[in-house]
């Protein structure tokens, strides 16, 4: 009697190590795909030729001086906060409050220069903006790590709702702030005086920012990869057992990387209320703390690729923008096109980790 | 003076897309699937009914030539076909691809919102009007249609569109079926367990393909109910705001309990809508306070449930984590 064997068409099998260029190769061809996927729907939309609506995406970015500096500020500020939020990643706490925590820190730089602006120096403003939109933002990031490390609530959910109580209290303080009145706006604020502005260094106005965040990306580098901070990071990202057996207080490091992570979102809000908008509304993180996310976890929470992703995902932005204007769609278009190229790498994750075998075509006997 | 007979109305036609959008979480949810898609799934199932609801209108060759089962089999289908696409999206990163369900679904939510605003700004042009909406108040009559009834109980409880009636017995519904049948035992084994489940027969992939697809297509019945019948049929872009959040906070707030999330959700719609009822004078910024109650309360009950530690309060054990069988 011979048994038979149920034998499906293919099977997945997880990949054990593949070497870095394969992932990346697979990963780069995900992002052509998308490309290529994003260039038909855009041709299917606008009858143009697809070639030019690629034309029109480089553009988007490099077309000008002034285009070329709004994206590289928008790749700071977005690899800032993707910067912020990696240390929690790592120990896997999801932490989506970053649009929270950059709120957070932008009010209290917006505090500190109205109401300090008839009593202080702008060197002293500048010296208080600092401190508290750190403060601010570390304490808003700390309260949910607090609580996971003490009773273990639900982390992705705390920092996401923490998002709009930072929303609304940014919108109180809208209103509370408002100039002229009744508008429910602050608008530029100390437009005259200019003090609690951040120096423009270079004649550039967005040079401070670039550099600001590189120096973030050189502490977090080392701070991950060369401090017994980052060990321990890691070691309770990969087994909080582990880290408990070795030794390692757990919900000390939880806190403490929750801290630092909503400070750096906290620096985030700074610089855009103190350099790049000197002014504060409620959509000042523009959804940049969500971005962050996916930024940061298509790079492999490593600091360096992360340069990569960011640019990625703000290239094509401002990309999908570009068309979106010039071929008179409206903007919620790039919307779209970002959300089909995330689609892309998400699922190419797939082809990385595991592999599919398929069914051999004449069975072995055994 | 507090307007309790006017209030309590209002209070419900702003619970009715947060309730249908958080049983759809919640179904999802108890699958081990955290879909943070939801909002863009809400997004869709609104864009499809308006889509729907105005060719279905533009086809008619005199307003007076529409037909009431058409006009609200129509939208319903589009909408549920849209919403079912995006669950099957998501179902396809997460279950099969194994991705990472937060990036998977924040992605979502970008791309919903956008198909929202995008083809809703293109409808706007094409409709070719002055303002930045569109008014589809033809189809809308028949989803916002009730009994004509005028008394304090009929306003209470009989002045309400078919659909939010719909979405409490959805609710019930999936209650019933969540604990007290095989289907619910074996879907929330998927989500507590899902290899222990694997082990006893239960076809893990099936069960969260399933329970994400129907969990989205009730979450984009919350879009449409917005759309058609408490907008009246009145598009406009980012008009349904960040209700999709709100019903992410109810399945907290609910405990991930459908039949609590009737009531809770009426409760968290007149909590949306009391900075209106609440007499702060000229002192507009109170009320940007009070908008922040849902989300203060929804935390306090995340705390307290966290603390308290009973297990039958816990979110799903596996919520979040995809599953691979030969992973142990």
């Amino acid at each position: 009697m011979r048994e038979t064997v149920h034998n499906p068409l293919f099977h997945v099998v997880r990949r054990g190590v593949i070497p870095a260029w394969r992932a990346w190769l697979i990963r780069g061809g995900a992002i052509l795909l998308s490309l290529v996927a994003c260039g038909l729907v855009t041709t299917a939309v606008t009858g143009e030729n697809p070639l030019a609506v690629y034309v029109t995406v480089f553009n988007g970015s490099f077309g000008t001086s002034r285009k070329f500096w709004t994206l590289l500020q928008n790749v700071a500020m977005l690899l800032c906060i993707a910067l912020a939020v990696t240390p929690a990643f790592k120990m896997r706490f999801w932490n989506i409050g970053g649009e929270g925590q950059v709120l957070m820190g932008g009010l209290a730089a917006a505090a500190c220069m109205i109401c300090f602006r008839n009593s202080l120096p702008n060197g002293a403003i500048i010296a208080l903006m600092v401190v508290s939109s750190i403060l601010a933002g570390a304490v808003w990031g700390g309260i949910p790590g607090f609580f996971k490390a003490k009773w273990n609530t639900n982390e992705t959910l705390f920092t996401l709702m923490m998002n709009y109580v930072a929303t609304q209290l940014v919108a109180y303080f809208c209103v509370v702030w408002e100039s002229p009145k009744g508008s429910g706006q602050i608008g530029v604020i100390n437009q005259s005086t200019e003090l609690g502005w951040l120096p423009v260094i270079g004649g550039q106005r967005y040079l401070l920012n670039v550099l600001v965040v590189l120096a973030v990306l050189a502490f977090v580098y080392i701070y991950l990869n060369y401090t017994k901070h980052g060990y321990e990071i890691s070691v309770v990202g990969e087994s909080e057992r582990t880290a408990r057996y070795v030794g390692i207080k757990v919900e000390k490091v939880i806190i403490r990387t929750m801290l630092l992570s909503g400070a750096i979102c906290g620096l985030a809000g700074l610089l855009l209320v103190g350099s790049t908008n000197h002014t504060l509304t409620t959509t000042i993180a523009a959804g940049r703390g969500f971005t962050a996310v996916m930024v940061s976890w298509l790079a492999k929470f490593n600091p360096i690729w992360m340069v990569a992703t960011s640019f990625l995902l703000v290239f094509l932005e401002r990309g999908a923008g570009e068309i979106s204007t010039n071929f008179g769609l409206n903007q919620s278009f790039s919307d779209i096109l970002t959300g089909v190229i995330l689609f892309f790498i998400i699922g190419s994750e797939f082809f990385i980790n595991y592999r599919i075998c398929f069914r051999r075509s004449t069975e072995r006997e055994g | 003076m507090f307007d309790i007979l006017s209030f309590i109305p209002r209070a419900i036609v702003q619970g009715v897309p947060l309730l249908l959008g958080s049983t759809g979480e919640t179904l999802t949810e108890k699958s081990g699937n955290l879909n943070l898609g939801i909002p863009g799934v809400m997004y869709v199932g609104a864009i499809g009914g308006v889509i729907g609801a105005f060719f279905y209108e533009q086809s008619l060759p005199s307003p007076e030539a529409i037909v009431p089962a058409l006009a609200v089999l129509i939208p319903l289908l589009c909408s549920l076909l849209g919403s079912l696409l995006m669950g099957l999206l998501y179902c396809f990163l997460t279950v099969t691809l194994r991705a990472n369900q937060n990036v998977t679904g924040l992605a979502l939510t970008t791309f919903g919102v956008g198909i929202g605003n995008f083809f809703g700004g293109s409808l706007i042009k094409l409709a070719g009007a002055d303002v930045p909406s569109l008014a589809l108040s033809a189809t809308s009559g028949y989803f916002s249609k009730s009994l004509p009834v005028s008394s304090a109980f009929g306003k209470l409880f009989l002045s309400y569109g078919f659909l939010a009636y719909l979405a409490v017995i959805i609710a019930l519904a999936a209650s019933y079926i969540l604990n007290h049948t095989r289907t619910g035992l074996h879907l929330r084994a998927v989500g507590e367990s899902p290899s222990t489940a694997d082990a006893a027969g239960i076809n893990v992939n099936r069960y969260k393909y399933v329970a994400t697809c129907t969990g989205s297509m009730i979450a984009g019945l919350g879009g449409l109910y917005y759309v058609m019948d408490y907008a009246s049929g009145v598009w406009s872009n980012n008009g349904f705001g960040d209700r999709g959040w709100l019903a992410i906070a109810l399945v907290i707030f609910t405990i991930w309990r459908p039949n609590v999330g009737v009531l809770s959700s009426f409760l968290f719609g007149g909590l949306y809508i009391l900075h209106m009822y609440i007499p702060s004078g000229m002192n507009l910024a109170v009320k940007e306070l009070y908008k922040m109650i849902p989300y203060v309360v929804t935390i306090v009950v995340l705390i307290i449930t966290s603390m308290r530690n009973k297990r039958e309060n816990q979110p799903p054990a596996a919520l979040g984590l995809a599953y691979f069988r030969e992973e142990r």
